[in-house]
């Protein structure tokens, strides 16, 4: 028997009896719907749970210049001078699942404010893009620094809430100015409170600068040294000037080469170098390939052979992923347990109207037989009734948990999320619960003997 | 050739400990395009024979050839088709399907067919039959639209649209006033005599056993010899 002719008769025979079916297929619709509800809800929630890790640096991706050897002593990680802003740019342009990238050069030095003075735990050169990474884009107060400050290394900063406490005794600092190694920085902005991180450390202890700000007029000491203990020695000239701006900006204790002995011997590197480069990638579980895209990267661009070790390293924030993927798995099992159990009631409730269209329709059943349907058919036409009954109940469904999913964000404010995966999910199911619990009643219609079927009141 | 053979069927109902022999034994042949009515009292077993001549059911011995095929080893699944095929039912209540009008009704049997005709062949067949029934005025009229009558006239087109060789037809006058009924058996007649098929009519009312060639009578499940013999001398072929 064809296919569409199977259907036609299995719609005909749901339509004869339009209330009984709209009753049985009830249960599969608000199984179907409670399931996609709380999917999209749950998905909602995992969304909020990422963000909220997001924020807390979940797909942060740091990379750091990798550690130099003198003389056998080895200067840790970070004491290589090997990244560059141009990197942190490349990044940005050629690692498709890195979404934002900030170079940082970092500084600890003191702050003065009138009679107060305070060592921020951090004192970051960056661009506005930092904010983005740490999910920290909306300001208490004020606001950012801009690209365009970044590149004309203007002398304004961004404060964290600690800052605030101890510099201005909680009074607003916007527009005030603060000196940092004595330079003078205008405050433009002010951070909202985050609190300590994982470690402890007081994440609002923080002044943000543009990096070219940091790196040329505070730090100033060089355009290749991101170590402050060791002035090396490139672009004179410009030292030289910093020098006579700010005259007891630099204390040399050892010896500085002259003019002319640095033009003798020209430093091998001249480029400006960051301390580290910040990156998040797109989402939680494109970190690996964020890694592999920054790695092949920096590689290609610093030149390394094969055989050569990298000469930076990548860190990304592995226990607080595991601890994301961790949260999010659990909850789609749970969702999965209340699912299956909604849908079983459902498919119980199938059964037992398929059973009882059935015994309805024993004389038609005979009829058909008689004219020559065979078993096979007569199973297959209560099957198709009994898929079709759970697929409008499964498309049903899925409408009705879309809309309620879509009012529960809209009254709630829950944040909600379409999943796709659901939807999926729920019409498979819907047809293989119409096929598990169709195929009882439909066996028994098809063993029916057609003299007893026919003769049947 | 004869077309039915029977040879000493039996068949014997197993109620709990209890075995209810209903048919005892029965041999009979009916030719291609005879008109053969079945009579008896009702428990004399006449609707078991039909039933068994029908496919519908299984002798518990004995031999059935039908067209020369012997039936009585075949599966559900092989008797389901051979009545597709070969056999059409016209019942006393007319077991239509209430929801379908008498054009998909008439239509049905075909959708069992295995033939993979076209939708419009199907169609047209149907519309064909009722047209040689004479309803092709209610196409689309649900049974419960028509009279008795019609109804029964509706289910002789249905059993005729894959061109059987032979029509059981089970006390087709039966719920029908005695003009309708006489049209009716005009219309089988006709059917026999023009389209040559084999009809085979159980009844118990004499008038309508007049109509066919030859009457069987089944006693306890046995042919009433001296009936039967009375019957066969009644044919003139």
């Amino acid at each position: 028997m064809k296919l569409y002719r199977t259907l036609q008769m299995a719609s005909l025979a749901l339509r004869h009896n339009i209330m009984r079916a709209a009753l049985t297929t009830l249960g599969i619709i608000i199984g179907v719907a409670a399931v996609i509800t709380m999917m999209e809800i749950g998905n909602g929630a995992k969304v909020a749970i990422q963000r909220t890790m997001a924020s807390m640096g979940a797909n942060t991706v740091v990379v750091l210049p990798g550690a130099i050897s003198v003389a056998g002593v080895n200067n840790g990680q970070g004491s290589m001078m090997t990244l560059t802003p141009r990197d942190a740019d490349e990044i940005m342009r050629e690692c498709p699942s890195v979404s934002w990238v900030a170079p940082i050069v970092r500084a600890r030095t003191q702050v003065v404010y009138g009679n107060r003075n305070w060592v921020p735990t951090y004192v970051y050169g960056t661009t506005p893009l930092f904010l983005n990474i740490r999910d920290w884009t909306d300001m208490y107060e004020g606001e950012a620094f801009t690209e365009h400050e970044v590149l004309n290394s203007s002398k304004v900063c961004v404060v964290g809430q600690t800052i605030v406490k101890e510099l201005f005794s909680g009074q607003s600092p916007v527009g005030k100015h603060i000196r940092i190694r004595n330079v003078d920085f205008k405050v433009i902005g002010v951070l909202r409170k985050k609190g300590a991180n994982l470690m402890g450390m007081d994440q609002d202890d923080i002044l943000l600068a543009p990096w070219t700000t940091i790196k040329y007029r505070v730090v100033a000491s060089s355009l290749t040294g991101g170590n402050q203990s060791s002035t090396s020695s490139a672009g004179a000239g410009e030292l030289n000037t910093l020098n006579m701006i700010y005259p007891n900006l630099q204390q040399n204790l050892y010896y500085t080469q002259t003019t002319t002995e640095q033009y003798d011997a020209q430093p091998p590197i001249r480029f400006p170098n960051v301390d580290q480069i910040l990156t998040a990638a797109r989402s939680g579980d494109q970190i690996p390939a964020a890694i592999q895209h920054i790695s092949s990267l920096l590689r290609q661009r610093h030149r390394l052979r094969a055989t050569d070790p990298d000469d930076f390293s990548i860190r990304d924030m592995t226990e607080i992923t595991k601890t994301m993927s961790a949260t999010a798995e659990m909850m789609t099992e749970l969702l999965l347990c209340v699912a299956m159990i909604s849908l079983l009631v459902g498919g119980i409730g199938i059964m037992n109207i398929m059973l009882v269209s059935v015994t309805e329709r024993t004389r038609e059943i005979g009829l058909r037989m008689a004219v020559g349907a065979e078993p096979g058919d007569i199973l297959r036409q209560f099957l198709a009734e009994a898929v079709m009954l759970c697929m409008l109940g499964g498309t049903m469904g899925i409408l009705i948990g879309r809309g309620s999913s879509y009012v529960v964000s809209l009254v709630l404010r829950w944040p909600t999320a379409i999943s796709v995966g659901a939807i999926v999910a729920a019409v498979l199911v819907s047809a293989s619960v119409g096929i598990a619990f169709g195929f009882y009643p439909a066996y028994k219609a098809s063993r029916l003997d057609p003299i007893e079927a026919l003769r049947y009141e | 050739m004869n077309l039915i053979e029977l040879n000493d069927i039996c068949k014997t109902y197993h109620l709990g400990e209890l075995d209810l022999p209903v048919l005892k034994g029965i041999s009979m042949q009916v030719a291609k395009a005879e008109y053969v009515a079945l009579m008896g009292v009702s428990g004399s077993g006449k609707s078991t024979l039909m039933n068994i001549l029908g496919c519908l059911d299984r002798p518990t011995s004995g031999e059935y050839r039908l067209d020369g095929r012997e039936i009585s080893g075949l599966t559900a699944k092989e008797r389901a088709r051979l009545r597709n095929r070969m056999i059409g039912f016209v019942f006393q209540n007319f077991n239509l399907l209430p929801r379908m009008t008498a054009f998909e009704n008439v239509l049905m049997p075909l959708v069992y067919c295995r033939d993979n005709l076209t939708e419009r062949e199907m169609e047209r067949r149907s519309v064909e039959m009722l047209q040689k029934v004479g309803l092709a005025h209610r196409l689309h009229h649900k049974p419960l639209q028509l009279s008795g009558g019609e109804q029964q006239r509706v289910a002789i087109a249905r059993s005729l649209i894959n061109r059987p060789q032979v029509l059981f037809a089970d006390e087709p006058t039966g719920n029908l006033d005695s003009r309708t009924s006489e049209e009716i058996l005009q219309l089988f007649q006709q059917l026999n005599s023009d389209d040559r098929i084999t009809l085979i009519i159980v009844t118990h009312d004499p008038g309508v056993a007049l109509h066919a060639q030859r009457t069987v009578r089944i006693k306890d499940g046995l042919i009433d010899s001296s009936a039967a013999s009375l019957g066969a001398g009644a044919v003139a072929q």
